[in-house]
């Protein structure tokens, strides 16, 4: 029998490798019926692959092909020669920025302001969760949570407009309060760097507080009631039944909370910063974000935008890839 | 616990708690009142700082203006043309991606996911996608504001899980019958799917409502602004003069650029009041079936 001009009918299970050892053509009959068997998959499966094809069209072109696009990081790029032509240039622009004071600015600010904002607006949605559950009136602890939550859907220039309408020095609300109450002279609260980063901050936290309680809630709501009426009989206080059976039962949903946030800990919003910095501030309102915007888009320096954009993602995954495992460490679950 | 006799100790906890949530709640409301307030105050009440929860010194023109402000209402209508455009796809594709990826026997699934769900840790950044967004040609146009942001990974692995955790002889009698998977998606699993349908949808629409950062990067003719952008012209850079200058003599001295900029935030504002408490009911429900892990 000729390999190649069988006179047998073509199932496709053909051994046409006539090799000198037996495994080899068993081999060949295993790619054959692995590649057959794949094929009358895709075929069965046909409306889903089908289905499927904006989607991948869509996260190829807009997500992975800017990640192509992260070269330009390494490149001096020049707008006519586009991102292939642009010569390379290795490290020389991460070199750059890294002496940037502009640059080094923006990445103090981000990791001082998400400081800031982890110590003080962590711990308030825990606080509040405890607080809701302990409420004595189901009435009560509905109407405080829908007034609680209706900032979290308020866009940030709303709250950049009210933020100024409240702070401002000329006409502002509270030094209306300050002027016409106790007759003390108007303190420009926004334009000077302390205040403005405690607005900042204050702000960031109004808006999430109520709606990042919602998940703590839920965690408290899942410890075993048993526990509260063990305790109740062992004479327990409300103060010691919070501090030894809630706050230890929600534990796995902080730390995980926790992880989550250290891993963003290099990102910072664009829209608060955007709306509540001015140019007075800058030395503490300039973010990583905005200066990639100011810098990038505005200035046109695309290749030293890239590369703080790159540096951040960069870290942003090693940060997020560390709080995870350190998070398995010790006991509780990991994102993955 | 009903019968047992409160504590001193007890009673006092209970009024802290419940005082200490009352101050954040009214924290919460508080810069709806005044921002409320202000717009329906006179001008001298206002820039005097007298004004608080209450209007002072009541008049109705900077509403009056800023509700009868054509590019008001021009911004407002373009705002829901992209909202619900965007909605609309944007559940498309997502129902397209989180079905197909729900199904165990699909081969190339595993990789699939992986592809999918790296994204949400890496990105090539701001620039690169501006770069893109400018090669196609899409600066200045709404669908720089849709297709960017077509797919969102975590509303599509909320909407997968979702899906997965489907008893299975649903779509059983259905396939024994013959139909094949975009029937059985439509007939059978999409009116079953309310619930994750209704939050996502809900995510996408309100997220596109309050976003802005897009329309900042891309787009820069000032006649396609959302309405986001509209209130930063007018609110934050004080652009008040357009609406100001239709005015009457004896009108303009009824209003002063700070009850104008309020009478505007509160045109923004008013529209997700409105829908709250349904947004409330829905985003409180995808959390829920977004904790539920896959």
């Amino acid at each position: 029998m000729v390999a190649g001009s069988s006179n047998w009918p073509d199932d496709g299970l053909v051994a046409t490798d006539v090799g000198t050892a037996p495994e080899s053509a068993v081999i060949q009959i295993d790619k054959k019926r692995r590649r057959r068997q794949i094929a009358l998959d895709i075929r069965r499966d046909r409306y889903l692959y089908m289905l499927l094809v904006v989607p991948v069209a869509y996260y190829l072109i807009f997500k992975y092909a800017p990640m192509y696009g992260v070269t330009i990081a390494f490149k001096d790029y020049n707008l006519f020669k586009g991102v292939f032509a642009s010569e390379w240039v290795g490290f020389e622009v991460f070199r750059q920025i890294f002496n940037m004071p502009d640059f080094m600015r923006a990445l103090r600010n981000t990791l001082l302001l998400n400081m800031l904002g982890l110590l003080i607006g962590f711990p308030a949605p825990i606080i509040i969760a405890v607080m809701l559950s302990e409420l004595r009136s189901p009435w009560f602890k509905r109407t405080a949570q829908t007034v609680l939550y209706l900032p979290h859907f308020i866009s940030w220039m709303i709250i950049g407009g009210m933020v100024y309408q409240i702070f401002a020095t000329r006409s502002g609300t509270i030094n209306g309060m300050l002027t016409n109450w106790f007759g003390i002279e108007p303190i420009p609260f926004l334009t000077q760097n302390f205040s403005w980063v405690a607005i900042y901050i204050f702000s960031g936290i109004w808006q999430s507080m109520g709606w990042g309680a919602i998940i703590y809630l839920a965690a408290i709501a899942g410890i075993n009631p048993e526990l509260y009426e063990a305790a109740t009989v062992d004479g327990c206080t409300r103060l010691q039944r919070i501090r030894h059976i809630t706050l230890p039962g929600i534990r796995p949903t902080v730390s995980i909370l926790l992880i989550l946030r250290l891993g963003r800990f290099m990102d910072i919003g664009f829209e608060p910063p955007y709306v509540l910095g001015n140019v007075l501030v800058r030395e503490y309102s300039d973010v990583i974000s905005t200066f990639v915007y100011r810098v990038g888009i505005q200035s046109a320096q695309f290749s030293v935008a890239t590369a703080v954009g790159l540096f951040q993602s960069v870290i942003g995954l090693i940060l997020l890839i560390t709080a995870n495992q350190m998070s398995k460490r010790i006991g509780d679950q990991g994102l993955w | 616990m009903v019968g047992i006799k409160r504590s001193p100790g007890e009673y006092a906890f209970d009024v802290f708690i419940t005082v200490s949530i009352g101050i954040l709640a009214f924290l919460c409301l508080y810069p709806f009142l005044n921002i409320t307030a202000i717009a329906f105050s006179s001008p001298a009440a206002v820039i005097t700082g007298r004004v608080n929860m209450l209007p002072v010194e009541f008049q109705m023109e900077s509403v009056r203006v800023v509700y009868q402000d054509v590019g008001m209402w021009r911004a407002f209508r373009f705002t829901v043309l992209l909202t619900a455009t965007f909605t609309a796809l944007t559940m498309i594709a997502t129902i397209c991606t989180a079905y197909p990826l729900a199904q165990k026997r699909l081969r190339g699934r595993n990789v699939l996911m992986f592809m999918v769900t790296f994204t949400m840790f890496f990105n090539g950044g701001l620039i690169p996608t501006y770069l893109l967004v400018r090669g196609i040609g899409l600066i200045d146009s709404m669908w720089a504001l849709i297709l960017p942001g077509l797919v969102a990974t975590w509303n599509m692995i909320i909407m997968r899980s979702f899906f997965l955790n489907l008893p299975a002889e649903l779509e059983e009698s259905a396939r024994i019958d013959g139909a094949n998977d975009i029937l059985i998606l439509i007939r059978i699993i999409l009116p079953v799917s309310t619930p994750v349908l209704a939050a996502i949808s809900l995510f996408y629409a309100v997220g596109r409502w309050n976003g802005f950062q897009d329309a900042v990067f891309f787009i820069n003719d000032a006649t396609k602004y959302p309405l986001q952008l509209v209130l930063n012209q007018i609110v934050m850079r004080g652009q008040t003069d357009q609406m100001m200058t239709e005015l009457v003599d004896e009108e303009q001295s009824a209003v002063v650029p700070e009850t104008i900029k309020a009478a505007t935030l509160l045109f923004v504002t008013i529209p997700i009041i409105l829908v709250y408490p349904w947004l409330q009911k829905y985003f409180v429900k995808g959390i829920m079936l977004g904790s539920i892990k896959g």
